[in-house]
């Protein structure tokens, strides 16, 4: 899923300064998943955003609702009859969210209420890890199902670097040595020899660095 | 055992403390409460085993909200107690609640009345 | 001879080889750069250039290398992959040998976490071992990593670094064979203060024969007191410094612990000499290079044969 952590509260605060009318705009995909832009967030955020609101002795206009996915037009289309009304609309959705918002409702200013910050999966409740960087072309299977491009912290595809100690890397004890992983599983399964070859260079081109992406599906296209 | 504790204490059952939710500690100050505690078992009694962890957890949360908003943090506190401790329920009561007066009315209602 | 340099001389002429090295300067200061260099001029084949090393701005390896040409000794450049991508890594290369820069030693850099500019973007589009295998391409095939054609090949001497007290230890020495294969003719290591570890490390190169394949220069850096030791065993990811060391420096009077580390030092090289698939030694006087002669002098290792 894509993970996401909530914006400092000032920064929201700051955003909806001298603007009345707010609704707060959270999605039922991945950020109701990760416990940060679903139906009980939008709640926590608008109620806070009252909260403050009334003690600045302001009118507490924070309304609140939740879409099926803001990334798709479809769900999006739903607030036709009210977008306009608001002076702001809070997308606590990832990245998509506020764009597919504002490009839909171009007169009206939206904000982002999260910050987007990886592809990852949930380690134990609360807690999420980074799994995946869109790379565009999946080699985990050559890796023992880890990946080096998300998970080491220089993308090496010939590692362990010499910074790896105890199974961390050297940028934070808190960070595992991917690679340290990675030789561990592949010498479990046998498979040990496969990492002597040297690993040609990657091709970006599929990634983020050939430019923004898109995908074409004919067979569902109108 | 007839004990006495402030009136102005409103008592809202649940079936565990960890029950209670970010949500409605933030909605008891929106709709104007001045303070709000939670009443939780002794750390280690909890019947659901950490329920009472969570409820703790939870209230921090709201702390660092209420601090964030500019409110005191103490408005919102967590206890530990067990069920056969009445006195200590009515103590508990009596402290928060002198303590509260003593922050004054929720700054919510003062910005209101202005 | 893949560049004829001095170092790749004296190794392929079977000597015991010294390489120095040298951290450019925070700021343009040349001169800077040619009093350090004027330590080490003469007591090695080659001074390592490092490229922004621990990911603190300093004035490009490069350029560096070519004042230490100007005065008279011989440079290996160090290019780590952290900053540049393969256009600019390669730009880089024909650059720096067309100034007459004969040694490359390839890196992947340490991360910029903990550098001057941890903010910044890293790019790492390739890895040491891609770098070390284009660099190849480019002096053995003549050709980009694209395959197209070089007007004018490098020839260069091409190194890499090991970290023997890394971990997962077990998988050293076949990363090691991996850097050969990709192009290394030669590898630097990482400070050796663990000897039992390190000779573990290379008994198990020369049993796969890697020693035969490829130059093996052990790294030595002196301990200048209790604190750098206390420092490089607590704070620097990958570095092992025994407490016997520590216990050793802190015996000795506070004025007296240099002395005692480049003691230290000495004894080490003795060792090393001595150690079977072992090349040379990498002495890396960090900030005191003004002492690098009194350890290898002392090493035994005065006057360097001249080849």
């Amino acid at each position: 899923m894509i993970v996401g952590d909530s914006k400092p509260l000032e920064e929201i605060l700051e955003m909806i300064k001298d603007r009345p009318k707010v609704l707060v705009l959270g999605c039922r995909g991945c950020v109701t998943v990760c416990n940060v832009g679903g139906e009980k967030e939008v709640g926590i955020l608008a109620t806070t955003l009252r909260i403050a609101r009334k003690k600045a002795g302001l009118p507490p206009t924070i309304d609140e609702r939740t879409l099926e996915r803001q990334c798709d037009p479809e769900y999006v289309e739903e607030l036709a009859e009210v977008a306009e009304g608001y002076d702001a609309i809070i997308s606590i959705a990832c990245g998509v969210g506020p764009q597919f918002v504002s490009e839909r409702y171009p007169t009206v200013r939206v904000f982002p209420g999260i910050n987007t910050t990886f592809i990852g999966g949930a380690l134990e409740h609360g807690v999420w890890g980074e799994r995946c960087q869109s790379c565009g072309n999946c080699l985990v299977h050559n890796f023992g199902g880890l990946c080096p491009i998300a998970r080491c912290s220089k993308s090496l595809m010939n590692g362990p670097c010499g910074g790896s100690a105890n199974k961390k890397c050297e940028i934070s004890p808190e960070v595992d040595c991917v690679w340290h992983l990675i030789v561990e599983k592949m010498e479990k399964m046998g498979r040990l020899q496969e990492l002597a070859q040297v690993w040609p260079v990657k091709n970006w081109s599929t990634s983020r660095d050939g430019g923004p992406r898109k995908r074409v599906r004919e067979d569902l296209k109108q | 055992m007839r004990l006495q504790y402030p009136s102005s204490v409103r008592v809202i059952q649940l079936p565990c403390s960890g029950r209670v939710d970010i949500i409605h500690l933030l909605k008891a100050f929106e709709d104007g409460a001045d303070g709000v505690y939670v009443a939780g078992c002794l750390e280690g009694d909890c019947h659901y085993l950490t329920g009472n962890f969570k409820a703790r957890r939870k209230v921090n949360y709201v702390k660092k909200v209420l601090e964030a908003l500019g409110i005191e943090p103490e408005r919102v506190e967590m206890f530990n107690m067990s069920s056969a401790e009445g006195p200590r329920f009515a103590t508990v009561a009596r402290e928060f609640t002198a303590k509260i007066k003593e922050l004054g009315p929720s700054p919510l209602k003062a910005a209101q009345a202005a | 001879m893949k560049s004829g340099s001095n170092l790749e001389k004296m190794l392929s002429a079977g000597h015991f080889a010294v390489t120095g090295e040298l951290g450019p300067p925070r700021g343009n200061n040349a001169e800077e750069v040619r009093h350090k260099a004027k330590h080490l001029k003469g007591i090695v084949e080659s001074v390592n250039i490092t490229d922004n090393q621990t990911a603190v701005v300093r004035m490009a390896s490069w350029a560096a290398c070519k004042i230490l040409i100007d005065e008279g000794l011989e440079p290996n450049l160090q290019m780590v992959a952290r900053d540049r991508n393969r256009i600019a890594l390669q730009s880089d290369l024909l650059g720096a040998t067309a100034l007459g820069i004969k040694n490359v030693l390839c890196l992947s850099g340490d991360h910029q976490r903990f550098g001057d500019h941890p903010e910044g973007k890293n790019v790492y589009d390739l890895d040491s071992l891609q770098l070390l295998d284009t660099f190849r391409k480019m002096r053995d095939e003549k050709t980009f990593l694209n395959g197209k054609e070089l007007d004018g090949a490098p020839e260069i001497f091409l190194g890499a670094a090991e970290n023997p007290f890394a971990d997962p230890f077990d998988f050293r020495p076949i990363r090691m064979a991996k850097k050969i294969a990709a192009g290394a003719n030669f590898i630097q290591t990482q400070c050796i203060y663990n000897m039992p570890k390190f000779r573990e490390f290379v008994k198990r190169i020369v049993d796969m024969g890697l020693h035969e394949k490829c130059y093996l220069l052990a790294g030595v850096t002196p301990l200048k007191s209790v604190g750098m030791a206390n420092y490089m065993a607590k704070f620097v990811p990958g570095m092992d410094v025994p407490d016997t060391f520590i216990k050793r420096l802190k015996g000795v009077d506070k004025k007296e612990q240099a002395a005692e580390g480049i003691k230290i030092a000495i004894e080490q090289i003795h060792e090393l000499k001595e150690m079977k698939g072992v090349a040379g030694v990498h002495v890396m006087a960090i900030e005191w290079e003004h002492r690098a002669k009194e350890i290898i002098e002392g090493a035994g290792l005065l006057p360097r044969p001249q080849v």
